[in-house]
């Protein structure tokens, strides 16, 4: 059995359609940020194997940055739940509602 | 045995992720991801791409999950999650058909597209064996791509400095969040105050610092 490209990005699909249905369920907003990870895994998973389908590195190099961004996009996300928090003790989404004015 | 290894990995990473959308504990979610992180990892070594491998263990397993479970243990919110409970009627049934339409038009595409992926093969960055990755991913960064490198470091910079002022002590009482019932269109009973930034006379900053160190310690 040879594992081909549509292997890989079949699991990209289902990874990332979890990772969706998990950010649009759950209400803690720390789980809802790890089903944002598991989307952007899903999305670096399909960069990998169509650059290694293509032979190119370009796939590799967009998984880079997506890693770096997604660095920078948790340091921040946690400060902001963290302030939340500091205020509201086990606040969740519903409670940012306030923020809606 | 290449395809032994996929369906391990893909089921290791398969249940990591249901894991996280049903566990109930938060720490319990995080090392779930931790499960997901690793199966992704085993699946980019499995396509030569070595470096990304260990970038993906150390950073994200190693440095963003720590992160998540340094916030979960430091505010305290590492008590379950009650599931059972759906304070928006119709929100699960909506994300249920919302995330399997998206599966099936994404695995309809593919069985559609019976080709497979198609494309031009690379020419100015090709890929190179597991031996060779990090050389050629180094090289390409830091010469076609140098101007992105400087980029995303200014843009960890920038992070870095937003956590910083995020995570800064405010002087004076903080203003708890107004309680609003969800899924309610009531308005809050008193709007609030716009002088309450600044208590007027001492005896009212002395009764809000009381305030937030009753806040505090509860």
């Amino acid at each position: 059995m040879v594992v081909t490209t549509s292997w890989y990005l079949a699991l990209g699909a289902v990874l990332f359609s979890l990772g969706a249905v998990g950010l649009l369920t759950r209400r803690n907003p720390l789980i809802m940020f790890m089903c944002v990870e598991l989307m952007l895994n899903a999305v670096n998973l399909t960069f990998v194997s169509l650059g290694a389908e293509l032979g190119d590195l370009g796939g590799q190099l967009s998984v880079f940055f997506v890693l770096v961004v997604a660095a920078a996009e948790v340091v921040v996300g946690l400060g902001i739940i963290v302030a939340i928090m500091r205020r509201r003790q086990g606040a969740t989404a519903d409670d940012l509602s306030v923020l809606g004015g | 045995m290449d395809a032994f290894v996929f369906l391990v990995s893909a089921a290791i990473v398969l249940t990591g992720a249901v894991g996280v959308l049903t566990s109930r504990n938060p720490v319990h979610a995080a090392l779930f991801l931790v499960q997901t992180l690793f199966g992704v990892a085993v699946l980019f070594v499995l396509q030569d791409a070595t470096f990304l491998a260990a970038v993906q263990v150390i950073v994200y397993a190693g440095a963003v999950v720590i992160l998540f479970l340094f916030v979960i243990m430091l505010l305290g919110v590492d008590r379950a999650e009650d599931l059972g409970v759906e304070p928006i009627v119709g929100q699960r049934p909506v994300a249920a058909v919302i995330g399997a339409s998206l599966m099936g038009l994404l695995l309809t595409l593919l069985l559609v597209a019976t080709d497979g992926p198609t494309g031009a093969p690379g020419r100015t960055a090709p890929l190179g064996d597991a031996g060779d990755n990090t050389r050629r991913l180094g090289e390409a960064l830091f010469t076609g791509h140098v101007f992105a490198v400087e980029l995303t470091a200014l843009l960890l910079t920038v992070a870095v400095v937003g956590a910083v002022v995020l995570a800064r002590t405010v002087k004076g009482p903080l203003q708890p969040l107004p309680v609003v019932v969800v899924a309610t269109a009531t308005e809050p009973d008193e709007p609030a105050d716009e002088g309450a930034d600044e208590p007027a006379d001492e005896g009212a900053e002395e009764e809000a610092k009381e305030e937030a160190k009753e806040e505090g310690s509860a």
